[in-house]
């Protein structure tokens, strides 16, 4: 089981980033084992549809579950095609989201929580 | 001719520039207004012209018969814009993403994909007294501007010859300004004396430049300390084709959809003169009526 967590940083200490489509690093992990890889998140800078092609990515790495902050209606949308199950919190480190993912304690969310675009406007 | 009106931002008074160099021109000439901020057209507002057709603008977004698709994942990889995407067990489609390049139909290797119009906006066209007037509108929330300010700018194919045409540009230097300002003969950008409109100015004088068209300044409400603007022009040899200056009158006659060189002679005269010194700086080879 791989679940990936969208953060400001490389590593479990860093800060989680509630933008999905355009976080900094998708640190993809092993919950059970907390063995874990960071991967630059490509479409940061894409022009448009940076929330879908950061759902394909992680279909590509075969990631089940994301936890995230937000989610627009395309990157749902395509979330939903790739099975991957989508958790959301507000902020903490990496590793409160995945104490917090074991722990039973994140809402698991099925739809779109933010309009398109909005990842755009945020520093 | 094709002259364009184009500012590099919003509110300088770019739209005020146009419509009476429209109306002052109209007197002799055969003028074609073309309203290409298709975002927020308001030309008509001004010349209230009386609409005689309008087109729907469209872009052909693909369609996907997934019964056909092999899931090769060849759209997905071509498409720059992440309109269209394999994923699990579906061919998603995005189409407020989609650009109609039409590269994924062509790509796709069993004839999945067929192409379908998506409406993206609309140009309507009509007169106002003796100027035809064309605008387009872009629907709300479609990202693609250019084709529709290619479909106005299209209509200036059923002109007769001799015609000037005057192209009112969006605002900025983006994607749809490019699309107004090119292919014109002369390009006015309207800045204020503001240290804002000065940036803004460099950035349209740099797009301007890149574009190949020739181009002078005018400044409107001038009057607001003009020293960098016009030290900036000078710098870097930039005609500097007219003033207008800031006055309340102006400005009262504007926000009530009034026309300047209707109510006030002085400004009649100085469109003239800015019609009169346009030609003066126009390159050899352009062609004047
Ligand atoms: S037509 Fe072009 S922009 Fe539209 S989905 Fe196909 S490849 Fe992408
Ligand atoms: S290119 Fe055609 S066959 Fe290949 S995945 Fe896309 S729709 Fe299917």
């Amino acid at each position: 089981m791989r679940i990936a967590v969208t953060a400001q940083d490389k590593n479990l200490d860093a800060e989680f980033d509630s933008r999905f489509g355009r976080c900094k690093y998708f640190i993809i992990i092993d919950p059970d084992t907390e063995e874990y890889q960071a991967e630059v998140n490509q479409a940061a800078t894409a022009h448009g549809g940076a929330g879908i092609q950061s759902a394909q990515f992680l279909a590509n790495r075969e990631v089940k579950t994301v936890i995230t902050g937000h989610v627009g209606p395309n990157a749902a949308r395509a979330l939903e095609a790739a099975g991957i199950k989508v958790f959301i919190m507000e902020s903490g480190t990496v590793r409160d989201a995945i104490t917090a993912y074991k722990e039973g304690n994140l809402t698991e969310v099925s739809e779109a929580t933010v309009d398109s675009h909005s990842g755009l406007n945020m520093s | 001719m094709i002259i364009s009106i184009a500012s590099g931002k919003g509110g300088t008074g770019k739209t005020t520039i146009a419509i009476n160099l429209a109306l002052t021109l109209a007197e002799t000439e055969s003028v074609c207004f073309m309203d290409c901020d298709v975002e927020e057209p308001n030309a008509h507002l001004f010349l209230k012209p009386v609409l005689e057709g309008s087109a729907q603008v469209t872009v052909p977004i693909p369609i996907v018969d997934e019964e056909q698709c092999n899931r090769c994942g060849r759209c997905g990889e071509i498409c720059a814009f992440n309109a269209i995407l394999p994923l699990g067990n579906h061919i998603l489609t995005f189409p407020e993403l989609c650009h109609g390049c039409g590269g994924c139909t062509l790509l796709c290797p069993t004839g999945a994909i067929r192409e379908e119009p998506l409406e993206i906006g609309v140009v309507e066209w009509g007169h106002a007294g003796s100027i035809s007037h064309t605008h387009g509108r872009l629907k709300i929330g479609s990202p693609l501007a250019p084709p529709i300010v290619k479909a106005v700018k299209n209509r200036n194919q059923n002109m007769p010859e001799g015609t000037i045409s005057i192209i009112d540009a969006p605002p900025g230097t983006s994607c749809p300004v490019v699309a107004s300002v090119s292919d014109s003969d002369f390009c006015l950008l309207v800045t204020e004396p503001t240290p804002f409109g000065l940036h803004d100015l460099t950035l349209a004088v740099d797009m301007v430049r890149a574009l190949q068209v020739p181009f002078g300044v005018v400044i409107n409400r001038a009057g607001l300390g003009n020293g960098g603007l016009v030290n900036y022009c000078k710098a870097k040899n930039i005609p500097m084709l007219a003033e207008i200056p800031f006055e309340r009158k102006y400005a009262a006659c504007y926000a009530k959809g009034g026309r300047l060189v209707e109510e006030f002679p002085e400004m009649k005269e100085a469109f003239q003169s800015l019609w009169q010194t346009i030609c003066a700086t126009a390159p050899e080879g352009t062609k004047l009526p």
